[in-house]
Formats: structure tokens, C-alpha cells, sequence
């Protein structure tokens, strides 16, 4: 909402600087995200959260000007040369306006034209660039003819982006001389509009509010028409029919005859176009110009075209809702098939507009229009709402306000404002008064406010006289019975709810008023609630800080994917999706299923500008074939998921050792291996594995505590394919982080350091191939008991050493007691029952032998 | 006899000044103080000298075998030392040399941000409740006083899925209510982090998915003014001990009155910069009293709780710390990004 200061005026005495009024209005919740200066100086430095712009006018240099000669140009068809006063001087000025032809060669002007002038040396915007530009005006010959000075454009002057002419000002503009900072310099406020402020869609609601905050009263503007009593009307008021009150709450119209369509004069134009609309003529202008003005939006019919359409020539209009299959072509030229819940304006023949949001081009005011039906009324705002997003016609600026609430009490008084208007700047006449249907009346909002409510919710005692002053100064009417005060809104305030919702919006408005700043900071007296373990996310943020540890860098993907994408990982299983209804684009259409496609994509996209790559994520996959256990309704599961993916060099490259290794399966494995010691989870098994994302004999399958927990392995090479991986292998494992979360234990015990020295001795064994690292470290364990602290595997042989289809595997064992010193006899012994007991089940030779 | 010993004496420690190093040491120790060395076999041989000289000799002996044994030890010390120092100087060592490379992980600067603030409220005893992604709409929306169709939805825009009334949450607010119904009537003191999700076109400043931290409080006594010193408090851990803070009236449907807390930007500390856009503040959070009508949806009656809530957005906060213009790089996860922090 952009709010020019001068039109602020017009209802508030306000002399505070426009950084301060934005302070006051920011604070209070009408947030100013910008202050355009125009021709006013600016500030330094604002304290607040708006941002300043706009273009100083130099006093001396910018000033009115009377032009009071227009002659063609010697040399150039499309320029002419403008005799101009300054209040001191007569100039010529070249200037290729196309508002000025219409006087080229008329001799001295019987009314010299008020235009703005900008002296040789100014600093303006440079009116042929499509951004802000400055320039300086310079001395130069334009074909042949001197050029020093120039009659602006309200581009040029930062007032707006027109361009298409210069400046003409109303007839009544000050005299030739006069600082144009004086008479048209100001600061437009760009005010954020929250949705529960739509009273403040308006000049004069920013007005009251100001008004509130400064305790100065306002002066709103008039609303009487002249009514021309002694002229017989040839025309006929319409009937007006509501059928749906609840819907259309209040239908006024006025009529004003015999108009003269024409622009609207500057001073109304520039308020226009400096709060953003478009000025079309003086019909349409109003309409716009009230709106912003009291914020009711008002429609214009041409109302010969609706006594045209009638038999009778006295038109019937009612508010409607559509009959099946009805049609209408609004303003905007777009042929509209109508819900069955949108509110019509429509006479006999059929639709006329849509209800409070845009007109029909059938009976739109145009040049010829003489007689004009002006409307002014209430409807739904959650229905309006439907009908703009239905037929998507948020452009609507009476849509938009009455999609967020206009109250009914301003109808009337708005229509006799803008048909006053009209009647003035179009010259014509009003006869008949205006028409008010009113079936649904506004009924006054009374809401008990106990003063003691105040303290409990703010926690400040503000004194009663203070909240009551406040509370009228913002148009309540306030009655007080022993401790309660009886708070009446203001018809204005749509937003004041009922019983115990509207004394914590009245409540709001004391605290808005009286001012954030001067309620005290305190600390939370209140009882501490019981304070317990997250012990799902603290072990969530375990798995993390061990990943980490590990040299792995945590990644962040997006949660929303596609089908498409996931089937580069899962060609087979693909589904079924939380699909969206409404993507932004085709790659992020659906949930993600699968956390690893997530960190492969990312993956990916790194390689290309990495040597190594050592990723993990811990975040949500979405299955909406199994829903949540603590939930009534079927929402999808959110399955907590672990992914890891590493790939290219082990190391960067170093002076120290210039061998550049490929990271492979074992990379993965001890990382896998260490998260699990890391952990403290134990009870787990690593089997091999089959899935098609991965390649065969490389994959294997985690087991926690008896539960899947997933798989890690080396990308299948079909599948690495469908990605841009590089060269290198891709390692990759994907995990129910659960089954981690699950086993990870609360506390678990520490052992003591050993007091008796370790024997530490190396066996090597030759075992078949098929026979895996981890049955000998299993059998070893078993035999080894107790006293077998640590077992390493330090070599893995194939050759024709230890013959075919057979492996040499060499471990050192260490013996420890916690007892006593072990003697190479108990070594010994114990050696032999390991070998003896690996050859009974494996099969396995000390390689020695 | 005793003469004899005193040359042993001068001469082994005049000997001991010209060791260098630990050979020559060594070797100095074998001649003088060795089982073999003169001095100890005159120790071992007494029973050899006169019984009457053999107390004089003997005393005389050990004490000159101390006193080598003393300049001994001090020797060894001494060539230590210079040794050490030699070797730095003789060799070739460029210690600007790049050490050993070491992998290291990091969190994602998202999580950093997520664990500071948690760190923070957790002293505050605001203890964190996480709840689901995809709601309902009544959960999402109705439950927080935003009622369909009514003009405040504009605030957010909504990613739906195809299931009707299912959708993505556009904020952790849900939160609140699974939260308090989880406690009612137990006071609450909650942050409920997590993502959330909006239809927006992805740019510099706007992302379909963004972390929220929103916080909670619910009792018989929690007012406005609380409000106002707890997170007065959290501003001065999160962005230093000097940080001031300012509340503006707003609008959040679930919340009333409802404010913006700006904090003096800590960039400029106040001064107006580019980023603070020269205003000297920053906008960090919204927050206000928990509505009634949220309370009553809760399972808390209005007349006799009172609550506050809040809601910053880690990613935003991120991105004022430590400058980065484009939130688009916490999901584009490029590890030259990461790796700054």
C-alpha cells in the first residue's frame, strides 16, 4: 500500500518528519519497507527497517514554469520549441513532448501551460533509460537549434515511470518561480499490510492510525452530493434485488447524468500514479481515488448499456449466483466460465460483473458514456476470496480488498463521495439519491475486557485512564462497569473478534498503541517443567558427531525429488510417492523414498570439482504405504535413514607420499566398522548381500540386534553409469538409522587396564576361499576364550604358495589375563586348542605346516 | 694412595669436559666409573690396603666415586641439550612444509546453526520436540486459528500433496499443538526444530525447503513481558553479550499481540551496513502470545494458561553470521561452500 504523505495531510495535522511518521507506523505494525522522497530532501540513516529512496530537487533550479508559446522546430518534425517564463527569464526550451503538438503554431497561449523546469546544470533521471539514470542537463545544439534547459516528465523528476509527455499542471498551479519541491515535493510510504489490518488498505486508515499514535484527531473526508432538484430526470433509478444477503451484505448505487468523459486533472492523476494505478479517465479515476482513499472499492456502468439491455428501460440488477453454464467476459478480456459459487452483479439479460472484483466489458464506461451507475457495496470475503482463486484474478486491487474484509458501514458514504466527484470533474448532474440495499446489517461488536487481563497477558500495568484513551483514540467506545471495561469496535474493525478472542485482540491493540518499547523485559517466573532426555534426536546427533569424527562431511539434500530421479538408483522397486500436487518443477514432484539417491545426486555434482569425496546425510525418507504408529490418521512414515557415500582419492595429493589411491570397498568397511565400535553396538552381523543398485559379491548386509539395518557396498557400474561419478569407485551405504538409534546403548561399562603382560603371537592360516575372515575370527574368539584380547588380521594371501582355490590369512593374537602372567606354556595351549578347534571346523592349516 | 686417587680423580674429570657425544660419554663412563675403572677396583681391592688406612681410603674413595658419578649425570644433561640443539641446526628441516594431510568431517553449517540454538534454549530449559513434515491442513493451518479461505492463508504458500487435505507443513507451528496436547495441562517449555516446506520459486533469497526453529512456553504465569526478556536473552548468547534487541508490532494468526524482534545488527553494531540495509537492525524472529484459540485447540483454557512462541529460521541467521548472499547454498551441499565452516 503506498501511501503519499500531501494525501495524508488532507485528513491529519501532522508535522513529524517522514523517517519518524515510518517509525511510528513500523513499530505499530504497519511495517513502512520503503520511503520514495520526492523532490524532499532524505534523511541519513533511518532507526527502523525501511529502506529510503528517491530524487532531491534543487530549489533554485527546479521550479514551475509557464509556457506560453508553442513553435514547430526548424529542423526536426518530432521536437517543437516551448517559449517558457521561469519568473524571471523567457527561455526556449526543445522538448519532443506529444502533449505539447496539440498547441504547436497557435500564436501566445490564451492560458499559459503550468509546467515543471529544470535549470542548466540539474540533476535528473534520464527519462530515455529504462532504470534509474542520473544525468546532467548540459548546453548542446540539437539540430541546429541551443538546448540548456528542459520542461520535465514525472520520470525524470522520480515521481513515477511516465514518460510518454511532460508535466502539465492544473491551472491553479503557483506562480512561475515557485520551488516545484514546494508545491508537489513529498514521501510516498510503501506500508506493508498485514491480513488482520485490511482497514488499513486506505489512506484514511493509515490516517487513523497515526491519528492513534499521536493523539491527534482526524478529519475525514466529506461525503454529501449536490442533487439538482430543479432538473427533471429522463432517466429512471434501477431496481436493485438481492438474493443472497448473507453473500451481498449491502448494494448502494448512485447515478450521475450527462458527464463529460475526460482525463482527470494532474493533481488527482499524480496521487494515482504515486500510489501505483494507472490513471484512464475521470469516471474510472474516482472510483480508483475513493478506493484508496476510504478503501471501498466502487463500479462504473455505463447506464444507458444497462437500460438498453432492459425492455423497460428501468433496469432490474440483481446479486446472484451463477445459473449453470453462465459466462461472462470481464474487463480484462478473458471470457470466464463462472463457479457456481461466485457472486454476480447481472440485470434481465444475464451477468454484468463479477461481484467486488472486476466489471464486464459490456457495460464498462467508455469515451461515449454520458450516464454512469455508480456502485458501491459489501460482499463475503471468504467468498470473494474463492472467486479470486478460483479464477485467479488477484490482480484485482477491489479483490484484494474485499477478499480481506471492507465493512459495510462505508458503503454509502463512499458512493456519495466518488458521485460527488464525478459530478464535479465531469460536469454533470445528480437527480435522484442515492439507492441503499441493506439486508444484512453490520451489528456493533461488544467485547468485555477485565482489567486484570491486561497484567496477565502483558504483564505491565498500564493505568486504566492511559487504556481507555487509547482505546478511543482508535474509534472504540469504552464503558466501564466496576472492573470490566465494555469495549464497542468501531464498524471499521472486522478484525475485533468475539467474547475471549476479542479481548486478546483488544488487548493487542493497547499494547500495539501504548507501545512495545515501554513493556518491560522480565525472566519466566513460572514453573519449570519437568525436564527430560530427547534420547532419539541426542543419539541421532551421535551418529553425526562419530560420522564426522570419521572424516566425513555431513550434506543437507532436498526432501522433495522425483520418480524419475530415483530410478537412476532404483530402477526396479520405484514407489509408491507422497506425490505434490502442485511441484515447481517436474525433478522435485514427490518425496523422496530413498536418502542415498539424495547424497549420489550430491555426490555427483561435487566430483566435479573434487579429488575426494566423503559424504553422509541423516535425514527423512516419506513411505506413505506405512503410517505413523502414534497417529490416528494415515499419514506417510517418516523414516529416519543414514546414507553414506565416499569416492576418489584417499588422500590429496602430499609431498610426502605422491601415490594417489582410490578408495575402495575396505575404505567404506572401516568406517562402517568404527561407527559401529563408536556406537557401542555389538551384537550385529555383516552377510553378503543381493540388490541390483549394487555390484554382486561387493554388497553387504547389515544386521542389528536381529534387524535389518540396510546395505553398503560398491555402486553397481550400471547404475554409477546413469550418474556422472567419474573414474573412480563409488562406495555407498544406505541404512535405517533406526536399527543404529535402536541398539545404540544408554551406558555401557568401561574395563580396567590390563595389570599382566600381553603375549602377542602371529599365526598364519591357508583356508578355503569360500571361507570367510569372519568365521575364522568367530571360531578364533570361541576357542580363544577370555583370555584372547584382541584378534587382527594383518595379511590376505592368494598364490600358488598356498594352492588353489585357497587363501592364506595371517592374524596376530594377543593374550592377556586379568589374573596373573601368562607363561609361554599358556600361550602355547592355547595356541594349539585355537588351531585345533579352526582346523575341526574350517578346515584351516597353520600355513607353517 | 690417596694422591692416586686424586689423580684419578683430576684426570677423569678433566677427561669428562671432552666428551662431545654419547659415545665418547659412553666410553668416558666404561674407563672411569666401570665395574673395570681403577676407582672401582680400589673399592673392590681395600681388603688389599692396610686395616688402619682402609676407613680413609675407603671414605676418600666414595667420595670422589660421587663426586664422577655427579659430574657424570650433569655431563650427560649438558651434551643432551647441545645435542638436541646441534641437530635442529644441522638438518635440513623446512618446517613451512605442508604437514601430513588429515581428513576432517564437518557438520553441515545448518546443523552448527540448529545445535547452537539448541545449546542456548537448552539452557534456558527449552527442551526440543520434533514433530512430523507432512500434516494436515487442520493441523497446519485450521488448528492455528487460520481457517480455510480466510485471508491470512496468503501469508504462506502451500506445497499440496494428492492426498486432499494433506500438505507440506509451512511452518514447525504444528508442532505447538501436537506439543501441547501431548502435556496439557502441563506447563511447556519447548523448541520445535525442523523443515519446512513452501511453494516459492527457488532464488537468492527464497527456498522451497528451510529449517525452523519455533519455541514454545505455556503456564499459568507466562506473560508478554517474559516474552520479551527470554529472547532478549537468547539474542545476547546467539549474537554476542552486547546485543540489544526491539519489539515492533505484527500479525501471526496464532499468536497475540504478535511482534518482529529486530537485534542491533552485529555486523556494524548498529552503525548501518550494506547488510543491515543502513538501518543498524536485523529482523531475526517473529513472536507474540499464544492466541487463545490455539490454547483452547491445545487442550489449555485460555482463562487460566498463558503462553508465548517463537520462530526464527537457522538458515536466515546463518546467512547473517557469516555473509552469505545466496541461501541456495545450504541444499547445494558444494563442498567448497561447506568447507568454510
Amino acid at each position: 500500500m503506498k501511501v503519499p504523505l500531501s494525501w495524508l495531510k488532507e485528513y491529519i495535522e501532522i508535522t513529524l518528519d517522514p523517517h519518524e511518521i515510518a517509525r511510528l507506523l513500523t513499530f505499530a505494525g504497519l511495517e513502512v519497507e520503503s520511503i520514495n522522497f520526492i523532490g524532499l530532501p532524505q534523511p541519513d540513516q533511518l532507526q527502523n527497517q525501511t529502506s529510503i529512496y528517491g530524487l532531491k530537487w534543487d530549489r533554485k533550479n527546479i521550479v514551475v514554469a509557464d509556457i506560453t508559446k508553442v513553435e514547430h522546430h526548424p529542423n526536426a518534425d518530432r521536437l517543437v520549441l516551448a517559449q517558457l517564463y521561469d519568473g524571471e527569464l523567457t527561455h526556449t526550451v526543445l522538448t519532443g513532448a506529444p502533449n505539447l503538438f496539440q498547441y504547436k503554431d497557435q500564436g501566445k497561449l490564451a492560458q499559459p501551460l503550468k509546467v515543471a523546469y529544470a535549470r542548466e546544470g540539474t540533476q535528473l533521471y534520464d527519462g530515455h533509460n529504462s532504470s534509474q539514470e542520473l544525468i546532467t542537463i548540459k548546453r548542446k545544439k540539437i539540430r541546429g537549434v541551443e538546448s540548456y534547459s528542459m520542461a520535465c516528465s514525472e520520470k525524470e523528476l522520480g515521481i513515477s515511470d511516465e514518460h510518454e509527455g511532460i508535466i502539465v499542471f492544473d491551472s491553479d498551479a503557483p506562480k512561475a518561480g515557485t520551488p516545484l519541491v514546494d508545491y508537489i515535493g513529498d514521501a510516498v510510504f510503501d506500508i506493508a499490510i498485514t491480513p488482520n489490518m485490511a482497514r488499513n488498505l486506505s489512506i484514511l486508515g493509515v490516517a487513523r492510525e497515526l491519528g492513534a499514535l499521536t493523539k491527534t484527531p482526524i478529519d475525514p473526508p466529506t461525503a454529501n452530493i449536490t442533487i439538482s432538484k430543479s432538473i427533471q430526470s429522463a432517466l429512471a433509478m434501477p431496481n436493485i434485488e438481492i438474493d443472497e444477503p448473507e453473500l451481498n451484505a449491502r448494494f448502494t448505487a448512485t447515478l450521475i447524468e450527462n458527464v463529460q468523459i475526460k482525463p482527470s486533472p494532474y493533481w488527482m492523476q499524480l496521487r494515482l500514479r504515486m500510489s501505483g494505478m494507472r490513471p484512464i479517465n475521470n469516471v474510472v479515476d474516482v472510483t480508483n481515488y475513493v478506493m484508496l482513499e476510504m478503501g471501498q472499492p466502487l463500479h462504473a456502468f455505463d447506464y444507458d448499456v444497462l437500460r438498453n439491455r432492459s425492455e423497460t428501460k428501468v433496469p432490474v440488477i440483481s446479486t446472484r449466483l451463477p445459473k449453470s453454464g453462465e459466462k461472462i467476459v470481464t474487463l480484462d478480456g478473458i471470457n470466464r466460465n463462472l463457479d457456481d459459487f461466485t457472486i454476480l452483479v447481472a440485470d434481465n439479460t444475464g451477468a454484468l460483473s463479477i461481484g467486488g472484483i472486476m466489471g464486464g466489458s459490456d457495460s464498462e464506461v467508455s469515451d461515449d458514456t454520458k450516464n454512469v451507475l455508480l456502485e458501491a457495496a459489501s460482499w463475503d470475503l471468504i467468498n470473494i476470496r474463492q472467486t479470486v482463486t478460483s479464477q485467479q484474478m488477484q490482480s484485482s486491487q477491489a479483490g484484494y480488498r474485499f477478499s480481506r474484509g471492507v465493512s459495510p458501514e462505508i458503503a454509502a458514504r463512499s458512493n456519495l463521495r466518488a458521485a460527488e466527484m464525478i459530478r464535479t470533474l465531469g460536469n454533470g448532474k445528480i437527480i435522484h439519491n442515492l439507492i441503499d440495499e441493506y439486508p444484512h446489517h453490520y451489528v456493533p461488536n461488544t467485547v468485555k475486557l477485565p482489567i486484570g487481563e491486561i497484567q496477565r497477558s502483558l504483564g505491565v500495568d498500564i493505568p486504566t485512564e492511559e487504556v481507555v484513551s487509547i482505546l478511543i483514540a482508535l474509534d472504540f467506545t469504552v464503558e466501564q462497569k466496576k472492573n470490566i471495561l465494555h469495549v464497542t469496535a468501531p464498524a471499521h474493525r472486522l478484525d475485533i473478534g468475539i467474547a475471549e478472542i476479542g479481548t486478546a485482540d483488544i488487548i493487542e491493540e493497547i499494547a500495539r498503541i501504548w507501545g512495545f518499547e515501554n513493556i518491560p523485559e522480565t525472566q519466566i517466573s513460572d514453573l519449570m517443567p519437568r525436564q527430560e532426555n530427547n534420547t532419539l534426536l541426542e543419539k541421532e546427533e551421535r551418529v553425526r558427531d562419530i560420522l564426522v569424527n570419521l572424516g566425513l562431511q555431513e550434506v543437507i539434500t532436498y526432501r522433495i525429488s522425483s520418480p524419475e530421479t530415483e530410478q537412476l538408483l532404483h530402477p526396479i522397486e520405484n514407489g509408491p510417492y507422497v506425490h505434490l500436487a502442485n511441484p515447481i518443477t517436474p525433478e522435485r514432484s514427490a518425496m523422496r523414498r530413498s536418502l542415498l539417491s539424495s547424497v549420489l545426486e550430491c555426490a555427483q555434482d561435487n566430483l566435479r570439482f573434487q579429488q575426494r569425496i566423503a559424504l553422509f546425510e541423516v535425514g527423512p525418507v516419506y513411505l506413505p504405504e506405512l503410517s505413523s504408529s502414534d497417529e490416528q490418521s494415515s499419514l506417510p512414515l517418516e523414516a529416519q535413514r543414514l546414507s553414506i557415500v565416499i569416492s576418489g582419492q584417499r588422500l590429496s595429493l602430499s609431498w610426502i607420499d605422491n601415490r594417489v589411491d582410490s578408495m575402495d570397498y575396505f575404505d567404506l568397511k572401516g568406517i562402517i566398522d568404527e561407527l559401529l565400535q563408536a556406537a557401542h553396538i555389538s551384537d550385529y552381523t555383516i552377510d553378503d548381500a543381493n540388490h541390483p543398485s549394487f555390484q554382486p559379491g561387493a554388497v553387504a548386509k547389515l544386521t542389528i540386534d536381529g534387524s535389518q539395518a540396510g546395505l553398503f557396498g560398491v555402486l553397481h557400474p550400471d547404475i554409477a553409469s546413469n550418474y556422472n561419478l567419474g573414474e573412480h569407485l563409488t562406495l555407498a551405504a544406505d541404512f535405517d538409522l533406526m536399527a543404529f538409534v535402536d541398539a545404540m546403548p544408554d551406558q555401557y561399562s568401561s574395563k580396567p587396564i590390563p595389570r599382566f603382560p600381553a603375549i602377542i603371537e602371529d599365526i598364519a592360516l591357508i583356508v578355503g576361499d569360500s571361507i570367510t575372515n569372519a568365521e575364522v575370527v568367530a571360531s578364533i574368539v570361541k576357542s580363544g576364550g577370555a583370555t584372547l584380547t584382541k584378534v587382527q588380521l594383518f595379511d590376505v594371501f592368494r598364490g600358488e604358495q598356498v594352492g588353489a582355490n585357497k587363501k592364506s590369512l595371517a592374524y596376530r593374537l594377543t593374550y592377556q589375563s586379568e589374573v596373573k602372567t601368562l607363561t609361554d606354556k599358556d600361550a602355547a595351549k592355547l595356541r594349539n586348542k585355537i588351531v585345533k578347534t579352526l582346523q575341526k571346523e574350517l578346515g584351516a592349516q597353520l600355513r607353517s605346516e | 694412595m690417596l694422591e692416586a686417587l686424586d689423580t684419578i680423580k683430576t684426570t677423569a674429570l678433566s677427561e669428562l669436559k671432552k666428551t662431545s657425544d654419547k659415545e665418547t660419554l659412553r666410553l668416558w663412563y666404561s674407563t672411569h666409573l666401570s665395574k673395570n675403572s681403577p676407582l672401582i677396583e680400589s673399592l673392590r681391592n681395600l681388603s688389599n690396603v692396610a686395616p688402619k688406612d682402609r676407613p680413609a681410603i675407603g671414605k676418600h674413595a666414595n667420595q670422589i666415586r660421587n663426586i664422577l658419578e655427579e659430574a657424570y649425570k650433569e655431563q650427560t644433561h649438558y651434551l643432551h641439550k647441545s645435542t638436541a640443539s646441534t641437530r635442529q641446526k644441522h638438518t635440513d628441516l623446512d618446517i613451512t612444509l605442508p604437514g601430513r594431510s588429515v581428513n576432517r568431517g564437518r557438520l553441515h553449517i545448518a546443523t552448527q546453526t540448529l545445535r547452537r540454538i539448541y545449546t542456548i534454549w537448552a539452557d534456558m530449559g527449552f527442551q526440543i520436540y520434533r514433530s512430523r513434515e507432512i500434516e494436515t491442513d487442520e493441523l497446519n493451518f485450521e488448528l492455528l486459528n487460520i481457517p480455510l479461505h480466510h485471508p491470512a492463508r496468503d501469508m504462506w504458500d502451500t506445497f499440496h500433496t494428492n492426498t486432499p487435505g494433506v500438505i507440506l507443513r509451512t511452518h514447525t507451528s504444528p508442532g505447538q499443538i501436537h506439543a501441547m496436547r501431548a502435556n496439557a495441562p502441563d506447563p511447556i517449555r519447548v523448541i520445535l526444530p525442523g523443515m519446512c516446506y513452501r511453494y516459492e520459486q527457488i532464488t537468492a533469497r527464497s527456498e522451497i525447503q528451510f529449517n525452523q526453529v519455533e519455541g514454545l512456553a505455556i503456564g499459568t504465569n507466562i506473560r508478554f513481558t517474559d516474552l520479551k526478556g527470554t529472547l532478549t536473552d537468547f539474542a545476547r548468547r546467539m549474537f554476542g553479550n552486547s546485543t540489544r534487541t526491539r519489539f515492533r508490532a505484527s500479525h501471526f494468526p496464532f499468536t497475540e499481540p504478535s511482534a518482529e524482534m529486530d537485534v542491533e545488527c552485529f555486523l556494524c553494531s548498529g552503525e548501518g551496513c550494506r547488510v543491515c540495509k543502513k538501518t543498524g537492525w536485523l529482523e531475526i524472529l517473529g513472536c507474540g502470545m499464544v492466541h487463545p484459540a490455539v490454547l483452547t485447540n491445545g487442550g489449555y483454557e485460555p482463562n487460566k494458561y498463558t503462553g508465548f512462541a517463537f520462530g526464527m529460521g537457522p538458515e536466515r541467521i546463518a546467512m547473517l553470521k557469516y555473509g552469505i548472499d545466496d541461501i541456495r547454498h545450504f541444499w547445494g551441499n558444494d563442498l567448497r561452500f561447506l568447507e568454510q565452516f
